[in-house]
């Protein structure tokens, strides 16, 4: 599974000039010696790039964050950071900013002592650490905030000065482990661009770890999606969506209607497949061997389109669908339908003027184009 | 049955002054109860002289009359007890082996009850009345003492050689001929004269030389000079041990227990007559238990009981009737007289202990005697 | 309370909402004080009322008055420079005869024997030799005992009268009135409380210090420990508390006596000789390893409750802000567990100025504490007077050094966000 992303990625990093940044080489990680939380991790990073970790808790993401932070050693493998080998290297020698799922501000110190802190034990002069306090509170709009104790701040301050205290002393790399979890959703939303635009401002380096899909897809440049320890597609958003790689990816990004059949004809860039339920299917095969085997079929919920009487020549897939339910959503609405052998294909279409007013019950016909069809592995 | 009735009246009136009518009640109804056996809480020193006593007084007491007898060992914190307990208003004790010092003070704290010594205690089998037959010293007002006891120093023969074995208090103080540490009582009685003893002083001249701030001064110095060897005991129980485990050659301790280590345990011990400050001990009767422990009192002083305790523990009795009547040692069959403080070779040079210099010196003594420790 | 949004101050019937607050919980309040009464009742006869009966007997002072009321009437008038008059006299003869029938005079020879060596002979010698005492009472009583013709005597009868005395006050700081009633300290061989008090201050900061030092790792491990290894160190931690005080303190004795295993052990493996057995106990050695190790589980206790709120990710971030481990620690984490420190070092010292068992059992002469003599005092002098004196000077003590500590440590530091 793991040997194609690296071909994948490798290729057009070493064709920039900034070469890698920061490499995983086959890490694995166990914790009893019995089983393997990551299970051969390769990644290389570009010099100011923003790369999620993506994955379900357990997923082995974190494990990877820890380890390039040096709170975990690699069971076997190798961690680079600008070519040298840190599998050695304690963390207060690794020179890597973190921002930590609570944030981890030091309770008994002042927003500016927090911030302070490692300019200190850096051996900077009182003057150089005021005036970088000062800058980098200024940075995350909390210019006044620095005589508060971290417990008189708000979560989204308390995000801001966490953030502040990772950026403060200049590092390359910049670690995030779920940092917006404890914030409600329009504090998350505005945290979002508020680390997105700080990451295009100081062209810093950042790994971020969340479960959040939303958020991955919102900030990333890259996204590598894990699941069982082994990353299962590392792409840049837009690719993990439109051309997800396998059944976990489809599943894991975005919403998916899956239908389960076998392959009976494959030509080309189409391939027939026959589902359970009898009817026959065109997609484009993607993670399929030749006719015979188990596939998974995945299609976004948008891609399926409600036929006019004179629609169906435009999708080489047509099918009658009964509709179980209506969800009005604001600027979207969602259609439950019955439509080869699933009950739960979910049909999504925008809030235009004039939309169809369904009905549950009423007998309708959709189709799709077999190319958003993706047969996956089963 | 003239007694019990006496009994429960008796009882009614002390308590009715100090509780509700409803436990004047319950109290009778309790007295009605266990009016043909009672319970008596007899407080004494513990150990091989509480066994003496339940031998001699208590088991023929408890089969005569069904009587129960509960030994309790506080003797030590007698006089804090009492007090306490009559703070309290609520007196548990029946009866209490004290010394003579302690029962002075109880008596004048009206602790405890007078006692009209020929009215109440049995007379000699020849009729001589009590007040004639108990040895000087031995009633006071509110005291019966049972034994005569002294406090003597031991040595533990193993640890010196046959021919040169100590024999007198001031072998005790000389650590160059009979080196080895001691144990001595963490108090200033017996140590201070002894002190004065060991640096010349005539056993009778020891109090009057006490009584001045020379000879207090005279006798800490001398207790200097083996103060670094002293290890410092509070329980009657400690010497006897500390001796037969060859940690000090030397300990002060009450006679009868060293006798007794001799007698039951075999120890190699002996004692050191010379200069042995004696004294007496007895009994005292809690402020309104007299009526339910008289007839227990009669029988535990009389002659033969006296006698009777002798063979058990080296003890003089305190009657003179007994004296001649003390036989031999219950276990060992050994002849107990040449045992006793009284035998005439031992008390050649005793002390007898001055109650009145201590009574009123005791509280500056201990105070001076601690800040001695301490330094 | 109020339905009526558009006037939040009353009710809708007019009734202020304060009141209607207080009505409405008037009852769970009355409730909730039900519930608690036993306790209440329980802190009031057990813990409050003894402390106040402490505080009032170590000023309390009626023997004099009580005893004697005849004789304090008559030295009202007395010009206290000279020995007094006949009447005086006259009057001190009724008193020990009153107090001779009434048997009562024993407290008051007592309490003026504390005061003055010999007056516990002189009130009850002379009251039982009364019958025989014929007036004039001046010559017959001096005749009967030389203290009624020392001016001392009756300067301490009449400084003693007062119902209230600062006499066991200053006997527990070690001083003392003079007969003319200044106050000066006891002569040298007569001082011991306050060095008392000193070492069983002193000793208990070491008791406290070392506790720290052994128990501050053994929390830690506490903490961070997987949960089923940190059960069975909970359990080696609590196992002390279910043995007892006496068994725990006993075991010492066999261990560090000079025939003890620790002895018999560095002999056999010829660390020390035979005849050069240390002196590990009877000493301040003795009480001090007893005691820490008594007292232990009463630090680890509050430093492990204190550890287990500050989460890993505090160290983790120090460290990875560049923070070298001990530093991170020092900077970081220590400061974070001083609520615990400061908790689990009050509550040591406080219990380890109040222990005398262990003291007793294993300090010798050199290891007792000030609390040894409280328990002399009660149970063995009988000078409760002094007994409460000395306690509640440690009372005092104790309360103004749990305010310092609170001083030290900050409210702010204590309540952590």
């Amino acid at each position: 599974m793991t040997q194609p992303l690296a071909a994948a990625t490798s290729a057009p990093a070493e064709s920039e000039d900034e070469s890698l940044f920061a490499r995983f080489i086959d890490v694995q990680k166990s914790y009893d010696g019995v089983e393997l939380v990551v299970k051969g991790f390769n990644l290389d990073i570009r010099r100011g790039e923003f790369v999620t970790l993506l994955g379900p808790s357990g997923s082995g993401k974190t494990t990877c964050l820890m380890m390039m932070a040096g709170f975990e050693t690699p069971t076997h493998g190798e961690i680079l950071l600008k070519d040298t080998p840190i599998n050695g290297l304690p963390p207060h020698k690794r020179g890597i900013g973190m921002v930590f799922q609570n944030y981890a501000l030091f309770p008994h110190m002042t927003v500016a002592e927090n911030l302070a802190f490692p300019l200190e034990v850096r051996g900077l002069s009182k003057d150089e650490i005021k005036q970088k306090v000062k800058q980098t509170l200024e940075k995350v709009q909390l210019g006044d905030f620095g005589d508060r104790r971290p417990a008189q701040l708000s979560g989204g301050q308390q995000q801001r000065v966490a953030l502040a205290r990772a950026l403060v002393f200049e590092p390359d790399l910049v670690l995030m482990d779920e940092p917006l979890g404890a914030l409600d959703k329009n504090l998350r939303e505005e945290m979002q661009y508020e680390i997105k635009r700080i990451h295009a401002d100081l062209g810093v380096t950042m790994i971020y770890v969340t479960h959040d899909q939303t958020e991955a897809l919102t900030m990333s440049d890259r996204i590598a999606v894990f699941n069982d320890g082994v990353v299962q597609q590392l792409a840049s958003p837009e690719t993990l969506y439109e051309e997800p790689d396998n059944a976990f990816v489809a599943y894991f990004i975005g919403e998916n209607n899956r239908l389960v059949g076998e392959v009976t004809e494959k030509q080309g860039e189409t391939c027939t497949v026959r589902l359970d339920s009898g009817e026959k299917v065109m997609a484009k095969p993607v993670a399929v061997d030749g006719p015979g085997s188990r596939t998974t079929l995945s299609l976004r919920p948008e891609r399926v389109s409600i036929l006019g009487e004179d629609d169906a020549a435009r999708f080489d897939n047509v099918f009658t669908a009964r509709v179980k339910e209506v969800i009005y959503l604001g600027d979207h609405l969602r259609t439950r339908l019955a439509v080869c052998g699933s009950d739960e294909f979910i049909l999504k279409t925008p809030n235009a003027s004039g939309h169809h007013s369904l009905r549950p019950g009423q007998d309708i016909q959709v189709g799709w184009c077999s190319a958003d069809c993706r047969a996956l592995d089963a | 049955m003239y007694n019990v009735i006496k009994q429960v009246a008796g009882r009614r009136s002390v308590r009715i002054k100090r509780t509700s009518l409803a436990l004047v009640g319950l109290s009778a109804l309790a007295a009605a109860v266990s009016a043909q056996a009672e319970t008596l809480n007899i407080v004494s020193w513990g150990g091989a002289y509480s066994n003496s006593q339940q031998q001699a007084y208590h088991e023929p007491w408890m089969e005569k009359t069904g009587d129960e007898i509960v030994n309790i060992d506080r003797s030590a914190n007698g006089l804090a007890g009492l007090r306490a307990q009559s703070q309290a208003g609520n007196v548990t004790w029946d009866l209490v082996d004290m010394l003579p010092a302690d029962a002075l003070i109880a008596c004048a704290e009206g602790l405890i009850e007078p006692l009209d010594h020929d009215a109440l205690l049995a007379d000699a089998p020849d009729g001589t009345p009590p007040s004639e037959d108990f040895v000087d010293g031995a009633l006071d007002e509110c005291f019966v003492a049972s034994i005569v006891y002294s406090n003597i120093v031991a040595f533990n023969t193993e640890m010196f050689p046959e021919d040169n074995q100590p024999s007198t208090i001031a072998d005790v103080f000389d650590l160059e001929n009979f080196p080895g540490k001691r144990t001595l009582m963490r108090k200033p009685i017996n140590n201070l004269e002894w002190a004065l003893v060991a640096d010349g002083v005539a056993p009778e001249d020891v109090y009057d030389v006490l009584s001045t701030d020379e000879g207090v001064q005279r006798a800490f110095a001398k207790l200097d000079t083996i103060k670094d060897q002293v290890i410092w005991w509070q329980e009657g129980a400690q010497p006897p041990q500390l001796l037969a485990d060859q940690e000090v050659a030397f300990g002060s301790a009450y006679n009868g227990r060293i006798f007794n280590a001799m007698m039951s345990e075999g120890q190699p011990f002996e004692i050191i007559w010379d200069a042995q400050v004696f004294e007496l001990d007895g009994w005292v009767v809690p402020t309104g238990k007299l009526d339910k422990v008289k007839d227990y009192l009669n029988f535990a002083t009389d002659t033969q009981r006296l006698a009777d305790q002798a063979r058990y523990i080296s003890y003089g009795p305190a009657r003179k009737s007994s004296s001649g009547m003390v036989s031999t040692h219950a276990d060992t069959g050994i002849e107990m007289t040449p045992h006793m403080p009284t035998f005439p070779p031992n008390f050649a040079t005793a002390i007898p202990k001055n109650d009145e210099f201590w009574a009123d010196n005791i509280d500056e003594l201990s105070r001076r005697f601690d800040a001695w420790l301490a330094m | 309370m109020s339905d009526s949004p558009s006037a939040p101050l009353t009710t809708a019937d007019g009734v202020p909402l304060k009141v209607s607050l207080r009505r409405a919980s008037r009852r769970l309040k009355i409730k909730a004080l039900l519930l608690v009464s036993p306790l209440l009742a329980f802190l009031i006869i057990a813990f409050v009322m003894p402390i106040f009966d402490m505080l009032w007997r170590s000023v309390d002072n009626p023997e004099v008055s009580n005893a004697l009321p005849h004789t304090v009437e008559a030295l009202e008038n007395w010009d206290g420079e000279s020995l007094p008059d006949e009447p005086v006299f006259a009057a001190l003869a009724q008193d020990l005869k009153t107090g001779q029938e009434a048997r009562n005079l024993g407290l008051v020879s007592s309490r003026l024997n504390y005061e003055k060596s010999g007056m516990r002979s002189a009130v009850m010698g002379t009251a039982r030799r009364l019958s025989r005492i014929e007036p004039p009472y001046k010559t017959a009583l001096i005749d009967a005992n030389d203290a009624w013709g020392e001016l001392d005597t009756w300067q301490l009868i009449e400084r003693e009268s007062a119902p209230y005395t600062l006499s066991y006050y200053l006997a527990a700081v070690d001083m003392q009135y003079t007969p003319s009633g200044e106050i000066v300290e006891v002569p040298d061989y007569l001082q011991i409380h306050l060095a008392l008090f000193w070492r069983t201050f002193w000793m208990s900061g070491l008791i406290t210090l070392l506790t720290l030092v052994l128990g501050y790792p053994i929390a830690f491990l506490l903490a961070n420990l997987p949960a089923r290894r940190a059960n069975l160190l909970m359990i080696l931690v609590l196992l002390p508390f279910w043995t007892s005080l006496l068994v725990r303190t006993t075991t010492w004795i066999a261990i560090l006596q000079s025939q003890g295993v620790l002895n018999d052990v560095m002999v056999a493996l010829g660390v020390i000789a035979d005849e050069m057995r240390w002196q590990m106990i009877y000493n301040k050695t003795g009480t001090i390893t007893a005691m820490t190790h008594i007292l232990l589980p009463f630090m680890i206790l509050p430093l492990y409750s204190v550890m287990k709120t500050i989460p890993p990710s505090y160290m983790r971030a120090a460290r990875s802000l560049g923070g070298k481990p001990f530093l991170s620690f020092r900077r970081v984490y220590f400061p974070l567990t001083i609520p615990g420190i400061a908790a689990g070092g009050i509550l040591v010292f406080i219990l380890s100025i109040g222990y005398y068992i262990t003291p007793a059992l294993v300090g010798g002469q050199s290891g007792r504490f000030i609390t040894n003599y409280i328990a002399y005092h009660m149970q063995t002098s009988l000078n409760w007077g002094l007994a409460a004196a000395i306690a509640s000077i440690l009372l005092f003590v104790v309360i103004v050094f749990y305010m310092i500590f609170n001083r030290l440590i900050g409210v702010d530091k204590v309540k952590l966000g």
